[in-house]
């Protein structure tokens, strides 16, 4: 059963805001979802392995040579805040 | 109550590849913040990781020098969670099929041998570094450390006490460095540890409840900040009150822990397979080729030394603990030389020389060849042990043959028996009281007139030639 | 004589024999766009790139808004991307430019990929160019709706779970999801990454070939990039389907189809069987699990993928209001509440909720497991015939708003089109039919894997025989 607490809490892993209003209709449509999902515990999967790469390549890299990384300007084009040099973000420990 | 304290530590290791772990940017430290940095490793949407593969291989070494057994199947995973310093909101690690796991390490502690168990090591990328500024009021953020590899090597928990876990550490540290994926180098964060750290009363086989210290940049911080949580776990449950499980950062100056907020502490990493990444498979062909290319490592290599060279354990120690310094001893013990005295040369007057310079032993322009040379000139009594010494300061700094420096400085002792029985019959001439109390029976009086002799020849003497000359003409007169 | 209602093929025919001039093909293409974009809403932004030199294929193509074009923005029509310009071109970009592509633009999308009507996009919905009244599809709707509607003569599509498939279905044009790590995935902002492939959607089978061998091959920065050969898929469209086995599935044919669709989809298995391909009734059953196993997999790999969207380096960054405004963590919460939309933190939640301590065995693991089952029946079914038949989508475009407020329903809109997904293979739709309404219905075939020549040719001979292709949607 996914309760407001349990949204809450999904919510807090995810780093999402959720408004107090909106709990309770999350909760129900993920509810509805995960009941349907849960169709899967019909099947006997006890014998069969996962599937997490569809297919079985393996074995890929790179060689340890340097590339060219971004230039200043580049990495900065993008950035909300900077500030000498540095991504500027909220103070991390008040 | 006696307590019994349980430590386990976790390791992470910088590799010292080229490359990032995942993308092309360079893998170097102290470059001017966020200039090396590419769309992987800020992680910018549309961004793929592709593993450097040398940072593979760097992992089975280390697996293999810690006597880990090597997985045939590894595999990454994410683990994730949300930091400034971590522009994907996840990490790429390895959750169940680590490249290592399973090992121990050999440490020297207290006197004894034990084996430290290892329960894995694997592989992950670095994170940024955060910088707080206060001026600005905001925590700046610095990208080049972002996917830098690492490797953590997590311990069993079977340390007994701060200082086993310092032997540890040492012990760990040098086996890296012998490996050569490292540094090992704290101050620059190439090397880091953290501790967990319970107690339980001795004799109990249950676990006590741990927590987990981090922050401490030097060996001996860990082992001070070992030391104040077990005290203040002791005097927590002798007050009756439970420990908390929760992690704590050292503080070093004010010689204290403070806990890390519960918003950070709550952690359900939901690590699964990286889709990203494809799974590696390692024959037992590479494992073997990787194993067989593995250096000595400095446990094996005490042991042979003690057992080929006959030198003590302490001696062995001290040598093996500088990879450069056990080399140059064993090139220096294939030569004909003392091997006791070559091995006291080496933890003496050349350690010395070495720390007065702040360097090791490449930082000098010794050689095994010279050094040897040196050690015979004394034993064949050429110079004295002084001089020796004196010899020494010199040819590190020039790298200067130490025949030539004997010759220059004029340090050879006098061998030639004309000048040397002139001085001889010079004292005896000048002190009859002396020689009459040497014939009379007090043989120590000879002593005085060695000195006179070295005074008047500057001290380029051999003292035992000079007293066998002086006896003999006494004798003889 | 329109320009921008032409295929590419015409296009470069007419190119070839200096019967127009590229600027010409782009001039007619952007004014088209300006004409009736207003009423699609299928481009999000069009922009001027800089002219390759080497103009061999100088053909006006549309991308899906989140495939990274260097300098431009990228926004997967989210807010919280902003106005986010990536320093780099994806894999297909710079394929796309070596060929002298002209790319005009950005093009709409659900957010994120997340949904399979285009509703979702925080830059407003997408109309279908046949009814306008009606969805164009997901989540590619902007592309299939420009293609459809003249806007692009062809474009760009990613698909995670049918989101080439089911909008090219609803909007009567021709798309393809090729086999996992046949294009590279490098510059596609992910979805969910063990299922995503960037496609092409074209007005015809033969563009679909040659914007194919474009956009494929092996890629040194997507690991899952696959090293092999790219034929030039154009050349082996002509081919005889006597003697081809095709497999028609039981599983989807089942209620929920509206029936011009199955009469459609009946149609052309007839066709085939005419022409002497060999028609073979067959079961996948476990096809009624893909939609669950999908959606667990995909919003799993999705709440991960889209972890990176939190307001520190790029991007929409949102500090909350004073009362709560205490640092880093509320500065994440807040950004991400404003920036994603509904169906982007449904999904979000979901995948985290699924792989969170408890529940990791119980819905990630077993979906795991479940997609092994559903890709060992195709892999089964792939020894016994060469192609397998049905529709693309159980229904045509549906009505704006009609499923919005029922996410569920939503989802299983893309039951036909989830398995290939799951088992990384190629699945193309085209056109095979129209319903009484006028809507066009799209029948899927599916391949083995890296079979995509054997789909194209496939798909050509039907198309040319039949030519439902031909009929434009009226604006």
């Amino acid at each position: 059963m996914i309760t407001n607490d349990t949204v809450k809490y999904i919510a807090s892993l995810s780093r999402l805001h959720i408004d107090d209003a909106d709990l309770s209709r999350f909760g129900g449509e993920l509810q509805n979802i995960l009941q349907y999902v849960d169709k899967l515990s019909e099947l006997d999967v006890s014998n069969v392995p996962p599937t997490s790469h569809v297919f079985r390549v393996e074995n890929v890299f790179r060689e340890d040579t340097i590339l060219p990384s971004l230039s200043p300007v580049e990495a900065f084009s993008f950035a909300i805040e900077s500030h000498d040099g540095h991504y500027k973000v909220p103070k991390v420990i008040e | 109550m006696d307590f019994e304290t349980v430590i386990g530590l976790e390791v992470h290791l910088q590799l010292n590849t080229a490359t990032k772990i995942f993308c092309g940017c360079r893998n170097d430290f102290g470059l001017e913040a966020n200039t090396c940095v590419c769309p992987v490793c800020l992680g910018l949407p549309g961004s793929l990781p592709v593993l450097n593969r040398q940072v593979l291989f760097s992992g089975m070494k280390v697996g293999l020098a810690l006597n880990c057994a090597i997985n045939t199947f590894v595999k990454f995973d994410r683990k994730n969670y949300y930091y400034p310093d971590l522009p994907k909101g996840y990490q790429i690690s390895q959750f169940d099929f680590p490249i290592a796991k399973n090992g121990f390490l050999p440490v020297i502690t207290g006197g004894q041998e034990r084996r430290i168990g290892i329960t894995r090591a694997h592989l992950e990328e670095d994170a940024g570094k955060l910088i707080h500024d206060d001026r600005t009021n905001a925590t700046l953020v610095d990208y080049n450390r972002t996917g830098t590899p690492l490797v953590e090597i997590v311990s069993e928990p079977d340390m007994r006490s701060a200082q086993e876990a310092y032997d540890y550490l040492t012990a760990l540290k040098l086996t890296l460095q012998y490996l050569n994926v490292s540094d090992c180098d704290m101050e620059k964060g190439s090397l880091r540890c953290d501790a967990n750290v319970s107690i339980r009363p001795r004799g109990e086989s249950k676990l006590g409840t741990k927590t987990e210290l981090k922050n401490m940049n030097s060996f001996s911080a860990i082992r001070r900040a070992i030391d104040h949580e077990v005290a203040s776990q002791a005097r927590t449950i002798l007050s009756g009150k439970p420990v908390v499980q929760q992690t704590l950062l050292w503080n070093e100056e004010k010689g204290m822990t403070i806990p890390m907020r519960s918003k950070e502490q709550a952690h359900d990493y939901r690590y699964f397979p990286e889709p990203d990444l494809v799974p590696f498979t390692l024959t037992e062909e590479q494992i073997d080729a990787v194993r067989r290319a593995l250096p000595e490592l400095p446990y094996a290599r005490l042991r042979r030394l003690i057992g080929q060279y006959g030198i003590s354990e302490y001696d062995g120690t001290i040598l093996v603990g500088d990879k450069l310094a056990a080399d140059f001893f064993e090139t220096a013990a294939a030569m004909k030389v003392d091997i006791k005295k070559l091995c006291n040369w080496m933890n003496g007057p050349l350690m010395k020389e070495l720390n007065d310079r702040r360097c090791r032993i490449p930082g000098l322009k010794l050689t095994p060849q010279d050094l040897v040379a040196l050690i015979n000139r004394v034993e064949d009594g050429t110079i004295s042990n002084l001089a020796a010494k004196d010899v020494l300061s010199d040819i590190v700094e020039t790298g200067k043959d130490p025949n030539i420096v004997i010759r220059e400085k004029g340090l050879a002792q006098v061998s030639d028996d004309a000048q040397l029985e002139t001085i001889v019959d010079e004292v005896i001439r000048e002190n009859p009281q002396v020689v009459e109390q040497i014939r009379s029976g007090k043989a120590s009086a000879a002593g005085f007139l060695v000195g006179l002799a070295m005074k008047k020849m500057h001290g380029k003497a051999n003292p035992k030639i000079l007293n066998t000359a002086i006896q003999r003409r006494i004798a003889n007169v | 004589m329109d320009l921008f209602a032409l295929t590419a093929h015409e296009i470069l025919e007419l190119l070839a024999n200096g019967k127009v001039l590229p600027d010409e093909v782009e001039t007619s293409v952007r004014g088209r766009i300006n004409a009736v974009n207003p009423r699609t809403n299928a481009f999000i932004r069009t922009y001027q790139e800089n002219k390759t030199p080497a103009n061999a294929m100088p053909i006006p193509i549309g991308i899906k808004d989140n495939i990274c074009v260097k300098g431009r923005p990228v926004t997967c029509a989210s807010a919280i991307l902003k106005d986010f310009c990536p320093p780099y071109d994806a894999a297909v970009i710079e394929k796309i430019k070596a060929s002298g592509g002209v790319i005009l633009g950005s093009l709409n999308m659900d957010e994120f990929a997340f949904g399979s009507s285009t509703e979702s996009s925080s830059k407003g919905i997408v109309h279908n160019p046949w009814d306008l009244e009606r969805v164009p599809g997901g989540s590619s709707g902007g592309s299939a709706a420009a293609v459809a509607a003249g806007e692009a003569i062809w474009a760009l599509g990613s698909d995670t779970g049918g989101s080439i498939r089911q909008p090219a279905s609803f909007c009567g044009v021709v798309g393809l999801k090729p086999t996992y790590g046949r294009v590279s995935r490098y510059g596609l902002v992910a979805f969910g990454s063990s299922l995503d492939q960037i496609g092409p959607i074209t007005r015809d089978v033969t563009d679909c070939a040659r914007l194919l061998s474009i956009i494929s091959g092996f890629d040194r920065r997507d690991s899952t990039s696959v090293d092999l050969p790219v034929p030039d898929y154009a050349l082996g469209l002509r081919r005889d389907v006597r003697g081809l086995r095709i497999g028609i599935p039981k599983e989807y044919f089942i209620g929920g189809i509206e029936p011009a669709v199955e009469k459609a989809v009946r149609a052309a298995v007839e066709f085939f069987r005419k022409e002497g391909a060999v028609i073979k009734d067959i079961s996948l059953p476990h096809t009624e699990y893909a939609v669950a196993t999908y959606y667990i997999v995909a919003t799993a790999e999705a709440s991960s993928n889209l972890a990176r969207f939190d307001g520190v380096e790029y991007g929409l960054r949102v500090l909350p209001d004073k009362p709560r405004k205490t640092g880093i963590v509320d500065m994440y919460e807040e950004t991400r509440a404003r920036g994603f939309g509904d169906e982007a933190k449904r999904r979000i939640m979901l995948g985290t909720y699924v792989l969170s301590a408890g529940y990791y065995d119980a819905y990630y693991l077993r979906a795991l497991k479940a997609r092994t089952l559903i890709k060992n029946d195709l892999d089964k079914a792939f020894t016994d015939c060469d192609i397998i038949l049905s529709p693309t989508a159980p229904t045509t475009a549906f009505k704006i708003g009609e499923k919005t407020s029922d996410p569920l329903s939503m989802y299983l809109s893309d039951i036909f089109t989830i398995p290939a997904n799951l088992a990384g293979i190629p699945a193309i739709s085209l056109p095979c039919g129209f319903d009484a309404g006028g809507l066009p219905i799209g029948m899927q075939l599916m391949g083995a894997p890296f079979a995509e020549e054997k789909l194209l040719s496939t798909a050509y001979a039907y198309e040319q025989a039949n030519g439902w292709h031909s009929r434009k949607a009226q604006l």
